[in-house]
């Protein structure tokens, strides 16, 4: 099958391959890019892990061909972090312990970003229908509610000092 | 899981879709949010050999008021349905329906055109369209024509859709003055497919039921427009004898598999009370409750 020529922006940089158009965006990402930080679990847009921001928008990049993506903006979680340090939400995954195994952590760290950028001051119900689309067998969730609560609260003072 | 091979268009125009679909006939099929279609190409559940885009196609967009009807182009994602406050104020049971599918993750691409036109019983969409008595535009290379959502489901992914036609938009009359609207849905998790869900739609006026509209989801082998049941509310006080008849009818028409969400009685019986529920949801809107 004829490849296509994809150019997009991932984390702020140029990214440009040459794709198959049944290739699909986590595979490029990981494969091609090689940031291998967004995770392929279920295969079936229920998990969650392969979440990566596109357009502002949390998708599952398991469930769209990287040619959807052509011309578009990423962010994955090898994006977050910022000269050397850590973006809020993972310092509070850390500090709060939000994470057991971290399979589904850079999925969860995504979705929280662009979760935040919606709502910068959710109540637990609403980070809980905010991550719903996430899942994970470790934590019972408390730990990664709290972490997007305390990094959401520091986000804001931070934007508050500034 | 890869799909199989395809070759990939995204025309940019209404026009150039048609002709595309006119020109690969069965071989080509349009993908819209792609969050049923390509998980069934993974599972090879479907193998189009052309793939076209619709997201960069213009006016396949939006939600509009027209001449008091609501109109919604095919390509407006659940999330923009959820958001949409001039929406939820005219036909609230809409927002109801999307926070019930899939997640935000798939609500942020997946499409109400695509859930109406999928024709999945599973979907949650089309019984809502049922309840509410919306019409499908559809497009072809002989033009457009509407079909009612009630006649366009003709057996599992069998639609009223014929090769070469795709949805464009749906329109929904402006709902009466005093109807109150419901989606009630009983599933095991969030982003699963429900194990029984009924949309309705009821007006009163003076105390009595002016109009009513009952749709079940995912317990047949279509969504399912329960006339019968909608009939035995028509004219009655909404009394708790008339809801139990149109408990009743709805519940007889169903006809479930027993699968992972339950044994045949069991949905059945779900399916009852998913009924009871909007029904009484729906009454208690319709008097400002």
């Amino acid at each position: 099958m004829a490849k296509t020529d994809i150019k997009l922006t991932v984390n702020g940089q140029e990214a440009a391959g040459s794709v198959e158009p049944r290739t699909l965006l986590i595979h490029f990402l990981r494969e091609q890019l090689g940031l291998t930080g967004s995770h392929i679990g279920c295969e079936t847009s229920h998990c969650g892990a392969c979440t990566v921001d596109l357009n502002g928008k949390s998708v599952k990049s398991c469930t769209v061909f990287a040619v959807q993506a052509d011309g578009g903006e990423v962010l994955t979680v090898e994006g977050l972090a910022q000269g050397g340090e850590l973006h809020p939400l993972q310092a509070a995954f850390a500090e709060d312990h939000g994470l057991q195994c971290g399979f589904c952590t850079p999925g969860m760290l995504v979705r929280a970003h662009r979760l935040l950028q919606e709502n910068p001051d959710p109540s637990d119900a609403e980070v809980r229908v905010g991550i719903s689309g996430n899942l994970c067998r470790c934590t019972g969730y408390q730990n990664i509610v709290k972490a997007i609560r305390n990094a959401a609260q520091a986000m804001r003072e931070k934007e508050a000092a500034q | 899981m890869i799909p199989a091979s395809f070759e990939y268009h995204r025309p940019g125009s209404v026009d150039e879709v048609v002709s595309l679909l006119a020109e690969l006939g069965e071989e080509g099929r349009v993908l819209a949010g792609g969050h049923s279609l390509i998980p069934m190409m993974k599972l090879r559940l479907a193998e189009p050999a052309h793939l076209i885009d619709l997201t960069g196609v213009e006016g396949l967009r939006g939600i509009a008021e027209v001449e008091g009807a609501i109109h919604i182009g095919a390509m407006t994602t659940q999330a923009e349905i959820i958001k949409s406050d001039a929406l939820a104020e005219r036909c609230p049971i809409l927002r109801e329906a999307a926070e019930l599918i899939a997640d935000p993750q798939v609500r942020a691409l997946g499409t109400i055109g695509g859930n109406a036109a999928n024709g999945d019983p599973g979907n949650d969409i089309p019984a809502v369209m049922m309840a509410v008595d919306a019409a499908y535009v559809l497009r072809g290379s002989d033009g457009e024509r509407t079909v009612a959502a009630r006649d366009f489901y003709q057996g599992p992914f069998e639609t009223a859709l014929a090769v070469g036609e795709f949805l464009t938009a749906i329109r929904i009359p402006a709902p009466p003055a005093g109807q109150g609207q419901a989606y009630c849905k009983l599933k095991r998790k969030v982003g699963d497919y429900a194990i029984a869900a009924t949309a309705v739609t009821l007006a009163v006026d003076g105390g009595v039921c002016g109009q009513a509209a009952v749709a079940l989801t995912n317990v047949g082998i279509t969504p399912l427009y329960a006339e019968a049941a909608s009939t035995a509310l028509v004219g009655t006080a909404v009394d708790a004898a008339a809801v139990e008849a149109a408990v009743e009818a709805a519940v007889a028409i169903t006809d479930p598999a027993a699968d992972l969400r339950g044994p045949v009685e069991y949905r059945r019986h779900a399916a009852g009370v998913m009924t009871r529920r909007a029904i009484e949801t729906a009454l208690a809107r319709a008097k400002g409750g």
